[in-house]
């Protein structure tokens, strides 16, 4: 259903352009030959209905258009690009959970310490760092100043892995950067009160360590709102992804989209927007299935 | 340490245990997992202070905002004079903050740059509080079809990635201020409505409430007297939140070149064009970059606090 209403709204993209769409879709310098071929193979003429139905069901068969600057399928460039974002959304988030997770047990363990203090302060710091403003003194810092890290540049994984995992590092905790904050926070306050449950109390009678009863008991029940935030921060992610991709020139879905943008290569534009649109919806349709896995409350709700 | 600093301090208060574990995780994970706790909240006005650290981040707000309202009358020159000072100068009398790449005063641009942040984040969200909180009161009080509608097309709305939605009106039509106020305010109206609707169901049914239907109080009358005094704060909290998170995506917006058109400064834009020199002169494009980092801390950090003192589920996302 929502599916469905973001491809009527990507393919109406197209028709905000003043004028006819063929001229964008070919691009300046379009022969009035080329025009007239397009406006025919669209069903340019014909009524917005037909010409939706027309485009959808190339678009389910995975036919994209044609990009009038590669004059390459759409589909094609998609497929290359979007093994980038996928790789850097994952890592991204590895790197998030790996700092968060930790941090939020240090800090519920013991509320108001010194740790937890620094902690949740830092946290209030990473909230406030957008992707283009940490990326500049990230790049600076490591790259520039003391070249650890490439500050721009792609190699795909599985030609060289190590290569590709030097070079995505930085774009990666670019990225992951906000995520920390909000799984940190989340986290923390779940864990806190979860921990004030009777059914703590009672592992710890048994005699449960502290550690056990962090690790066995208190973790899983926490962790719900932090999986449901994943799903949302997808969203935020891909915008995220666009920046990251931008600065540190990584051949992802985010600078394909930019690139199209500035050349008005419409056809390559809708296409990616139609994708990632899709996958984010796709995304938390999955997240909502898996919560209903690891939740069995709302499993027998 | 004063008082104020420790922010968290009263994280030990179970209240607002339940306040923050059901903030973060936006409207989702709120609808599923706090029903429970949902009435058992009572605020407790007058325990908690603001403290001083959140004057500091209010009084820090204003004066940016004071500035960008009076830049010009500043003793500033012109924000897009090139050659006002030599390229790429550090601070000096003259130039407190330094020249860019072609001469100009950097101060004066961040000063001016900050004025497309200010006035497309506070009008978009002043827009989408107006719009959007007003119809989720009524929704939320008056329930029925008119609610399950409005809320079924939040959900729809909510359904897209606003960045992308922007980049795709970027890249059909050019943008302009008025636009980029436009296209926030509606992609706040969602977000807005959804919070101000589930603080109006939380007190919907309170005696209050009930006391003044009994009174024989009309709904408008309860509307505006009862109900959007209690919901206030919460939204207040959460749009300013909405200010941080818009100036982030017009920042992101200019960073890509996207937002208003050049030579317009905007904190966004100055830390993209400050990057290609990053190696000669890093703090053309590091003096933005911080002032846009401590704004969005003073924003998030007073935000948080305003939720954390009105007991408010929904001040977070």
């Amino acid at each position: 259903m929502i599916v469905f209403v973001i491809s009527i709204g990507v393919f109406l993209l197209l028709h905000l352009l003043p004028g006819n769409p063929a001229y964008a879709i070919l691009g300046p310098g379009a022969t009035p030959l080329a025009v007239a071929k397009v406006t025919r193979q669209l069903g340019l003429n014909k009524p917005l209905i037909d010409q939706y139905v027309t485009w959808l069901t190339r678009a389910l068969h995975g036919n994209l258009g044609t990009s009038y600057l590669t004059e390459q399928p759409v589909s094609t460039t998609i497929g290359h690009a979007f093994p980038v974002d996928l790789e850097l959304v994952i890592l991204s988030q590895l790197i998030a959970f790996a700092l968060a997770i930790p941090m939020a047990i240090t800090a519920a363990r013991r509320q108001a310490s010194i740790l937890d203090r620094i902690f949740t302060m830092s946290s209030f710091g990473m909230l406030s760092l957008p992707a283009f403003v940490i990326g500049v003194p990230l790049v600076l810092a490591v790259a520039v100043t003391v070249h650890w890290f490439p500050a721009t540049g792609y190699t795909p994984i599985y030609s060289q892995p190590i290569t590709n995992l030097h070079e995505m590092i930085l774009p990666s905790i670019t990225l992951a950067v906000g995520s920390v904050a909000i799984y940190y926070r989340l986290l923390r306050t779940d864990l806190i009160a979860t921990l004030q449950e009777e059914f703590i109390t009672l592992a710890r009678s048994k005699g449960l360590s502290n550690r056990e009863v962090m690790y066995r008991h208190a973790l899983r029940p926490s962790t719900f709102s932090v999986l449901t935030a994943t799903a949302i921060n997808v969203g935020s992610l891909l915008g995220g992804a666009v920046v990251v991709e931008y600065l540190f020139g990584l051949p992802g879905m985010g600078l394909l989209l930019v690139n199209g943008i500035y050349s008005r290569d419409y056809v390559m534009v809708q296409g990616v927007i139609l994708t990632l649109a899709v996958a984010f919806v796709l995304v938390n349709f999955l997240a909502d299935i898996l919560y209903r896995v690891i939740d069995p409350r709302v499993r027998h709700a | 340490m004063p008082e104020g600093t420790e922010s968290h301090q009263v994280d030990i208060d179970p209240d607002t245990l339940h306040n923050d574990a059901h903030g973060h995780g936006g409207a989702r994970a709120r609808d599923k997992t706090s029903a429970g706790v949902m009435e058992a909240n009572s605020q407790e006005p007058g325990k908690r202070v603001l403290g001083p650290a959140f004057w500091i981040a209010v009084g820090w707000i204003a004066i940016i905002a004071l500035a960008a309202i009076f830049a010009n009358l500043l003793p500033l020159p012109n924000p897009n004079l090139t050659g006002a000072g030599p390229a790429m100068a550090g601070p000096s009398l003259a130039h407190l903050l330094g020249t860019d790449e072609l001469g100009r005063d950097l101060l004066s641009r961040l000063i001016f740059g900050t004025r497309v942040s200010l006035v497309v984040s506070f009008a978009s969200i002043a827009i989408g509080t107006a719009i959007g909180g007003s119809l989720g009161i009524v929704a939320g009080y008056v329930g029925g079809v008119v609610d399950w509608m409005a809320n079924a097309l939040a959900y729809i709305i909510l359904a897209f990635p606003p960045l992308l939605l922007l980049l795709a009106i970027a890249a059909f039509s050019k943008q302009t201020l008025p636009k980029l106020v436009a296209e926030f305010a509606f992609l706040s109206l969602a977000p807005l409505f959804r919070v101000t609707r589930g603080a109006t169901l939380a007190v919907a049914n309170r005696e209050f409430v009930q006391a003044a239907v009994a009174s024989g109080a009309g709904r408008f009358r309860i509307l505006t007297r009862e109900i959007l005094p209690s919901v206030l704060p919460s939204v207040i909290s959460y749009a300013l939140l909405g200010v941080a998170i818009v100036i982030v995506g017009e920042g992101s917006l200019a960073f890509l070149g996207l937002s208003v058109a050049l030579p317009t400064p905007s904190w966004g834009n100055m830390i993209a064009e400050g990057r290609t020199f990053l190696a000669v002169d890093p703090w053309i494009s590091l003096i933005p970059s911080l002032a846009m980092f401590s704004l969005l801390l003073a924003l998030n950090f007073s935000a948080d606090k305003l939720g954390e003192r009105f007991g408010s589920r929904e001040a977070k996302l």
